[in-house]
C-alpha cells in the first residue's frame, strides 16, 4: 500500500476510514475482539486452552473441506468447529481419565483434522496459495455480509454467556458444589464448548486458524493477571482485546507487514505488561 | 517400490523418527505435556522459516529455536508458572513472528517461499536427501535410546515427584532433560512429517498405548510399534495413491489406531459391566 503515516493522527484516522474494506475490517475486528475476549476469559479460567487451540485448528479443515465441496467457507468453519467440540465433549465425558490421556484425545482430534485439511487442499490442487490465508488470516477481503454474520454469531454467543454467566462461573470454579446445587453441569459444559467453537470459528476468519489464540488467550490471561473479580476481569479482557485489534489493524494498514504479526505482538506485549504490573504489586505488598 | 532412492530414504528416516516419537510421546502423554509439545512443534515451523529468511540450513533454525523454547519452558516450569495460558500466549506470539518472516521472505526473494512454508508446515518426507535421512535415523535412534535408558527414573519422577526427590533422583534435571530430548525429536521430525502434523505422531500412538495397557514397558513398546506401523503404512499408502500426501496418510493411520483402541476399551468395559 502506498500510504504514509503523517504526524497528525486525525488525518491518519480519516484516511483509514475512507476505504470500505478498512471499515469492514475494523467492524469485523471489533466484533471478534469482544467475543473472543469474553469467551476466552472463561476458557482460560476453565483451563481449556488446549481444547480451544484444537478447535481453532479445526477451522482449517473446515474451510478447506467447504472449498472442496463447493459450500460457503464460513459454513465449513462453523461446522468443523462445532463437530469437533461435540466429539471432544463426548470422548471426555464418557470415561473418567487422567489429564494426560484426555489431552491425547484432544491432540489426536487436532492432527487428524489438520491432516484432513491438508488432504482436502491437495485434492483441490491449491496447496500453496490457500494455506497461508487459511492458517494466518487476512483482513482485506471481508465483505458486508461476513460482518453481518459475525455480528449475529457474536450476539447469540454473548447472549448465551450472559444468560449463564453466574452458573457457568460456579461450574468452572467448583463443579462439585454446582452439581450439588442442582445446576445442569453437563449442559453447561457442552454449551460452553459449543459457544467456544462458534467464537473460534468467527475469530479465525479474521486472524486465521493459527493466530486465534492471540485474541482468545492473551487478553483474558492478561486480565486475570490483574484481577480475579469476574466483572472487572471481563471488562479488562474486552478492553485489551479491542486495543489489540484496533492498534494492529491501524499499524498493518500503514506498513507492508501482515496484520497477524501485529495482533500477536501487541497481545503478547499487553500480557507481559500485565505480568510485570502484578509482579511489582506483589513485591510492594 | 523400494527400487526408488527417495522411498528408501523416507523409510529409513521415518522408521527411526517414529521410534523416537513413540517412546518420547508415551512420556509426554503420561506427564500431561502435550500442550507444551504442541507449542514446540509450532515453534519449529517458525525456526524453519527463519532459517529460510537468513538463507541458512533449515536444520539450524529448527534446532536453535526449539531448543531455546524448550529451555525457556523448563525454566519457567521450575517456578510452576508455565500453565496453559502462558504456553498459549507465548506460542501465539512466536507464530506471529513466523507470519512476519513469511512476509519478509515473500518480499525479499522471488519464488520458493510457498514451498518452504508448506514443507515446514506439512513436511516432505519424500524429498529427504540420503545424508539427511541418515542423520534423522541416527538422531531418532539416539533419542529413543536415551528415553529408554532414562525410563525408570523418569517414570518415578513423573508418577511420584516427592518420592523421587526423597530417593535422591535429580527430578529437576530429568524434567529439563526430557524437554530437551523432546525438542530434538521435534526439530528432526518436522522435516519429515511437518510442524503441524508431528503432534499426531507424539500423541496418537502414545494415546493408543495408554488406553490398551497400564504397564510401562509394554506401553512404550506398543506406542513405538504403533508409530512405526503408521509411518510404514502411511508411506506405502501415499506411494500407491498419488493424490494422498504422505503426512496425511501417516496421521490418518495413527488416528485410526487410536480410534480402534478407544472402541476396544469401551467394548472391554461393557463386557466387564
Amino acid at each position: 500500500m502506498n500510504t504514509q503515516l503523517s504526524l497528525n493522527p486525525i488525518t491518519d484516522l480519516r484516511e483509514l476510514l475512507t476505504f470500505p474494506f478498512m471499515v469492514n475490517a475494523l467492524e469485523a475486528g471489533t466484533i471478534v475482539a469482544v467475543l473472543a475476549a469474553v469467551v476466552g476469559w472463561y476458557m482460560v479460567l476453565r483451563r481449556q486452552s488446549f481444547t480451544g487451540h484444537t478447535l481453532s485448528v479445526m477451522a482449517f479443515p473446515g474451510a478447506a473441506g467447504a472449498a472442496l465441496a463447493g459450500l460457503p467457507t464460513g459454513l465449513g468453519y462453523y461446522m468443523a468447529c462445532g463437530g469437533a467440540a461435540l466429539f471432544m465433549r463426548r470422548a471426555r465425558g464418557s470415561i473418567r481419565r487422567t489429564y494426560g490421556t484426555e489431552t491425547a484425545t484432544i491432540a489426536t482430534v487436532q492432527v487428524v483434522g489438520l491432516a484432513a485439511g491438508f488432504l482436502f487442499l491437495s485434492l483441490n490442487n491449491s496447496v500453496l496459495g490457500g494455506t497461508e490465508t487459511l492458517l494466518f488470516g487476512t483482513f482485506l477481503g471481508i465483505s458486508r455480509g461476513q460482518v453481518l454474520v459475525l455480528l449475529i454469531v457474536a450476539l447469540v454467543a454473548l447472549a448465551l454467556i450472559g444468560l449463564a454467566a453466574r452458573p457457568l462461573l460456579l461450574e468452572t470454579i467448583d463443579s462439585e458444589s454446582a452439581r450439588a446445587r442442582g445446576l445442569p453441569v453437563a449442559i453447561l459444559d457442552t454449551g460452553f464448548l459449543l459457544v467456544l467453537a462458534a467464537a473460534v470459528a468467527a475469530t479465525s476468519q479474521i486472524t486465521g486458524a493459527l493466530l486465534v489464540f492471540a485474541l482468545l488467550v492473551a487478553p483474558a490471561a492478561a486480565a486475570q493477571q490483574l484481577t480475579m473479580r469476574p466483572g472487572a476481569g471481563l471488562a479488562l479482557s474486552v478492553l485489551f482485546g479491542l486495543a489489540t485489534v484496533w492498534l494492529a489493524l491501524g499499524l498493518a494498514y500503514f506498513s507492508i507487514y501482515p496484520v497477524g504479526f501485529y495482533v500477536t505482538s501487541i497481545a503478547f506485549a499487553l500480557f507481559l505488561a500485565a505480568r510485570l504490573a502484578r509482579a511489582i504489586r506483589t513485591r510492594r505488598a | 517400490m523400494f527400487t526408488h532412492d527417495f522411498v528408501r530414504n523416507a523409510y529409513l528416516a521415518g522408521t527411526f523418527i517414529a521410534l523416537a516419537c513413540g517412546t518420547t510421546g508415551w512420556f509426554v502423554v503420561l506427564r500431561g505435556q502435550l500442550f507444551a509439545a504442541d507449542a514446540l512443534t509450532h515453534v519449529a515451523f517458525v525456526g524453519a522459516i527463519a532459517a529460510a529468511v537468513v538463507g541458512s540450513d533449515e536444520r539450524v533454525g529448527l534446532f536453535a529455536l526449539t531448543l531455546a523454547v524448550a529451555a525457556g519452558m523448563a525454566t519457567l516450569g521450575r517456578r510452576g508458572e508455565a500453565d496453559d495460558a502462558v504456553i498459549g500466549t507465548v506460542f501465539a506470539w512466536i507464530l506471529g513472528i513466523g507470519v512476519l518472516l513469511l512476509a519478509v521472505l515473500a518480499t525479499s526473494s522471488a519464488g520458493g517461499t510457498g514451498v518452504a512454508a508448506a514443507n515446514a508446515l506439512f513436511g516432505s518426507i519424500y524429498s529427504l536427501t540420503p545424508s539427511g535421512s541418515r542423520l534423522a535415523a541416527v538422531l531418532g535412534l539416539a533419542a529413543a535410546l536415551g528415553v529408554l535408558l532414562a525410563s525408570r527414573p523418569l517414570l518415578l519422577a513423573t508418577l511420584d515427584t516427592e518420592l523421587a526427590a526423597v530417593r535422591g533422583l535429580p527430578v529437576q534435571a530429568l524434567a529439563v532433560g526430557f524437554l530437551i530430548v523432546l525438542a530434538i525429536v521435534t526439530a528432526e521430525s518436522t522435516q519429515a512429517v511437518g510442524a503441524l502434523l508431528l503432534l499426531g505422531l507424539l500423541a496418537a500412538p502414545a494415546g493408543t498405548a495408554h488406553r490398551l495397557t497400564a504397564s510401562p514397558y509394554r506401553g512404550l513398546a506398543l506406542s513405538a510399534g504403533v508409530a512405526v506401523f503408521a509411518v510404514w503404512g502411511g508411506l506405502a499408502l501415499s506411494y500407491a495413491i498419488s493424490s494422498l500426501p504422505p503426512s496425511s496418510a501417516i496421521i490418518g493411520l495413527a488416528g485410526a489406531a487410536y480410534a480402534v483402541a478407544t472402541l476396544l476399551t469401551r467394548a472391554r468395559r461393557r463386557q466387564m459391566a
